[in-house]
């Protein structure tokens, strides 16, 4: 295969940034995307040129980091994977691929593709957590049973990975999904009741703080979230949100 | 007597931990606030020692250098976490695990630490509950368990195929709510690259800041390290794109030991290499071994027709098949341990019998685990004979519910469906066993300097149990570290706050800033990873799964010589003072080109086959064992520890003698 990209180039920051044109050769179906990225780096530095500087580590789906707007849409054209797992496979040869950060007053530029994502962390810190020590003295894990439906939707949540996607592709730059994830898993779960209510109020109130737009909706967070995370939690985390607020104001 | 002083407490092995934690010197909470702690790492390890501490009273400053902490390389674990909880009422008991883990290690371990692995590993699941972790349950609402290889309990915990993540996130939460506190400082995007030592005792760190290329000096009374293993130094691995051995090798050279480099885990269940342009390898977590039957073709005629593509596996009846493990190990099975199960996967390929073009890859099956399941899926939802549709939906859904995700992945990957098709393994470097000496309360040769985590070597001996390592970096973090550096930060509190504009602190930025320069200056022809992924290559050649002497001399006089060239050679782009991650790679390469020199030296040394360490010229060679590795007791029984000398090749050994009180040492047999 080979390709034409056109790539967001950005020197940090401050800089205004925009596209370049680069060409690929050579590219079989079997190689992941940032592998496609690696040997147009490759390429570059034997130019004497500066790579395109993009975030990556885990490169199986799991950590989060990858983040490329391609083509117009968050991770790109594959459903339920990260920009890592995406393969070259779902291109064509000759195709024209746009390759873009991701896009929200609340995640900054840093350079060329990587974006500045600590408002996630912040928003974490404002409350994505149990109060509890470390003992050695818990309770024993099986004190409490946890019905199983509860246990695994815990979980459906909680399988986040915190990468924005939700953010990268809403119109409104909004980032309910992720946090509906967190308040959610802590809401189903038995240790998480003691702070439900100010957790969900402290969370939502760094989100907005932080800048990021309100929801409308549209669904797009949904398609695009790599772990399939669904929007009824959204409406969870409003109906926990308003329970909150109105027992909080008595 | 050994330069190494390994602090095991007096008394039995049982009461070894008890004692000793009531008699560690504790430090009073008005003392705490003046106390300062630099952790390097934020895995499992780290993440949850720096919010342990902090929850205590220390200042702790933390580093990683990912854009968060929850980034870390613990997220990708899959498979599972053990914990002598017995809750399967099968058996176990912390002298079980204690006695599977250090047989698993092919008794190269340290008993009195892994018997307080084993001991605290009840805590951690207790521990991990309470933060809210969404471990898998059963339909009481009771935590559920899986097994997994060299073991004949069901002691492992689990959160679906994601089972790293989710700890690793309870780890992350306990950190996020001291950072809210203000307990933690997070420097995110930072990377350690050199120990300050005042006075003979560690005092700090310089990081750089990946995004501005500055240097900044940070102090503290004690530093730790928790920066995970080394396996990048094959290119290809189950790790991370950054994981390095970056900050364990810089304090191997301020002093501290480096023990039983050799000891690397291959993986036998990975998704094979489909060419020269892959950049890392893809676990597929042992728990498959649970359900997934492990077989090549018995004929050669087959197994050239399914490389053609004439011949799908499917196709080959049960009497075609060689499910060699079932075969070898009939008491294991597909459930022997790791370096067992690799070895006979390359014993398979290497004989000709690899299924796919690259000959380099075994199938793993799980036809008959979703028929077995389909039925008793229908059994309980009282189907009177059931099609054979039937049966194949109600097992497969079971299956989706296991492993879901991985088998997800692999079909993202692989572009098969392995519902349908079985799945193709081979085995790949993974983990590291080996790693900084440190003594039972996880301080190194340098004093104030700790190590926990993979980073260390303490637990895993040999080779390494399957939901063992997030069993290990969690105890360090929450259970064990804590309590240990009490012992020394006792002694520091009239010290005060350590001044960062001393002589040293100035000296040791010098140092790494005209590093820096000269690796800028080389201006050479060739990039970063050219030269890692031709150490790579030496280092799979002739240090991977089977080593010899003469390909161990060979390979330690080809790394000196990439080294060489690449200090020579290398081209780095763009400048120091920005965001320039070919620049933070090439130091961490310059690392890895050290470090494998002295990973064959040991292998070298090592004139015997133990656990992932397998010497060609150290196997059975009659009997019932046959052709399997053969151990040395009499002349290897010693944790091979290190001191750094200038170069990797003049290192010179320190050994600690391992002594077993309460464990016969045994052949391992897995027949
Ligand atoms: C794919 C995969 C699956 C696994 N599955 C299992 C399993 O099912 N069960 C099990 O028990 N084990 C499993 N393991 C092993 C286990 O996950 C690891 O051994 C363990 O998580 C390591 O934790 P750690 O905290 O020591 O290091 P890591 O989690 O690797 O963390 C290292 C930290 O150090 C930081 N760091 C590194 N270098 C520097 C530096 N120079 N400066 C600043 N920061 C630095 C990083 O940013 C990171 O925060 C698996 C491993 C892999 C790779
Ligand atoms: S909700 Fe989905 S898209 Fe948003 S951060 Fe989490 S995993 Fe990414
Ligand atoms: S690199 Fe980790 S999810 Fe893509």
């Amino acid at each position: 295969m080979d390709l034409t990209l056109k790539v967001w180039r950005q020197k940090n920051r401050e800089d205004k940034g925009g596209l370049e044109t680069y060409k690929v050769t050579g590219i079989l179906g079997h190689y992941s995307f940032l592998e496609m990225l690696d040997v147009m780096n490759e390429q570059l530095i034997t130019q004497g040129k500066d790579p395109v500087a993009f975030d990556h580590d885990c490169r199986e789906g799991i950590c989060g980091t990858c983040s490329l707007y391609i083509n117009g849409e968050a991770h790109g054209p594959d459903r339920k994977v990260t920009t890592c797992q995406l393969h070259m496979r779902m291109f064509n040869d000759g195709e024209t691929i746009y390759i873009e950060p991701w896009r929200s007053a609340a995640m900054p530029v840093i350079k060329d593709l990587i974006v500045d994502r600590s408002s996630f962390d912040r928003i974490q810190q404002s409350g994505g957590f149990v109060s509890v020590n470390t003992s050695g003295n818990t309770q024993d894990a099986n004190a409490l049973p946890i019905p199983k439906m509860n246990a695994d939707k815990a979980f459906d949540v909680a399988a986040c990975i915190g990468c924005g996607a939700c953010v990268a592709t809403c119109k409104n730059s909004s980032a309910m999904l992720f946090v509906a994830a967190k308040v959610s898993q802590y809401a189903y779960l038995p240790q998480g009741q003691v702070e439900r209510k100010q957790r969900v109020l402290n969370m939502v109130e760094q989100m907005d703080k932080e800048g990021f737009g309100n929801c409308t909706n549209t669904g797009a967070c949904e398609i695009e979230c790599p772990k399939g995370i669904s929007i009824e939690y959204i409406a969870k985390m409003n109906r926990e949100y308003l329970s909150a607020s109105i027992s909080s104001e008595e | 007597m050994s330069v190494l002083d390994s602090k095991i407490p007096d008394g039995p092995l049982k009461d070894k931990w008890t004692n000793h934690k009531n008699h560690i010197n504790l430090v009073n909470p008005a003392n705490k606030r003046n106390i300062d702690i630099i952790v390097v790492g934020t895995g499992l390890a780290g993440g949850s020692a720096a919010a342990s501490l902090a929850e205590m009273g220390y200042n702790v400053k933390s580093f990683c250098y990912q854009d968060s902490p929850r980034r870390a390389h613990s997220i990708a674990a899959q498979g599972g976490i053990n914990a002598a909880k017995n809750y399967q009422n099968d058996g176990d008991s912390v002298y079980r695990l204690f006695y599977d883990t250090v047989k698993g290690g092919d008794y190269r371990s340290r008993e009195a630490n892994v018997h307080r692995l084993s001991e605290v590993s009840g805590n951690i699941i207790d521990q991990c509950v309470a933060q809210g972790v969404p471990f898998g349950r059963d339909y009481g609402g009771l935590l559920d368990n899986r097994s997994f290889g060299g073991v004949l309990v069901s002691r492992t915990f689990y959160a679906k195929g994601q089972t790293g993540q989710q700890l690793l996130l309870g780890a992350y939460s306990a950190l996020n709510r001291q950072i809210a506190k203000g307990k933690v400082t997070m420097y995110n995007r930072h990377e350690m690259v050199e120990l300050v030592k005042v006075e003979g005792k560690a005092r700090g760190i310089i990081a750089r800041n990946l995004e501005t290329g500055e240097l900044e000096r940070h102090s503290a009374h004690a530093v730790v390290i928790a920066s995970g293993g080394y396996g990048n130094v094959f290119f290809l691995s189950t790790n991370a794109m950054g994981s390095n051995a970056t900050a364990a090798w810089k304090i191997h050279k301020k002093g501290a030991h480096f023990a039983n480099p050799c000891y690397t885990q291959i993986h036998p269940t990975c998704i094979p290499r489909s060419g020269d342009h892959q950049s890392k390898l893809t676990l597929m977590s042992e728990s498959l071994r649970n359900d997934g039957r492990i077989w090549v073709p018995k004929n050669m005629e087959d197994v050239l027709a399914i490389r053609e593509g004439k011949l799908m596996p499917i196709d080959l009846s049960e009497e075609q098949r060689d499910y060699y493990l079932e075969r070898m190990y009939p008491a294991f099975g597909n459930l022997v341990p790791r370096d067992v199960a690799s070895r006979a996967a390359k014993e398979r390929c290497d004989a000709g019998y690899g299924v796919n073009k690259t000959g380099e890859a075994v199938y793993l099956d799980f036809a008959s685990a979703i028929q077995r399941y389909g039925k008793q899926e229908a059994a309980i939802a009282r189907i009177k004979s059931p099609s054979v549709d039937e049966i194949l939906k109600l097992g497969e859904a079971v299956i989706e519910s296991k492993y879901g995700n991985l088998f997800q992945m692999y079909e993202k990957i692989v572009a098969e469906n392995p519902y349908k098709t079985p799945m193709m393994i081979y085995p790949a470097v993974h983990y590291t066993m080996g790693g900084v000496w440190v003594d039972y309360n996880l301080m190194t040769s340098v004093e104030g300097c700790y190590c926990i985590g993979e980073a260390n070597f303490s637990d895993h001996g040999s080779n390494r149990l399957g939901a063992s390592a997030l069993m290990q970096g969690l105890a360090d973090g929450y259970f064990v570290l804590p309590y240990t550096i009490g012992d020394y930060l006792s002694k520091e509190i009239s010290t005060g706050a350590i001044a960062n504009d001393s002589a040293e602190f100035i000296q040791a930025e010098r140092e790494v800033s005209d590093r820096i320069e000269k690796l800028m200056n080389i201006k050479g022809t060739k990039t970063v990873d050219h030269f890692h992924k031709l150490l790579g290559k030496v280092m799979w050649e002739y240090v991977g799964m089977a080593r010899n002497e003469e390909g161990l001399k060979r390979a330690m006089k080809e790394i000196k010589k990439i080294r060489t060239d690449f200090w020579n050679d290398v081209k780095i782009p763009g400048d120091k003072n920005s965001f320039n991650p070919e620049l933070g790679k090439a130091g961490r390469v310059a690392d890895f080109l050290e470090l494998g020199e002295l990973f064959a030296k040991d292998a070298l040394h090592r004139n015997e086959s133990c656990g992932g360490h397998f010497r060609e010229e150290s196997v059975e060679l009659d009997g019932e064992q046959k052709g399997e590795a053969k151990r040395n007791d009499e002349d290897y029984a010693y944790v091979a520890a290190w001191e750094y000398k200038g170069e990797p090749a003049d290192a010179i050994l320190h050994k600690e003698e391992l002594e077993f009180k309460d464990i016969e040492l045994k052949q391992r047999s897995y027949k």
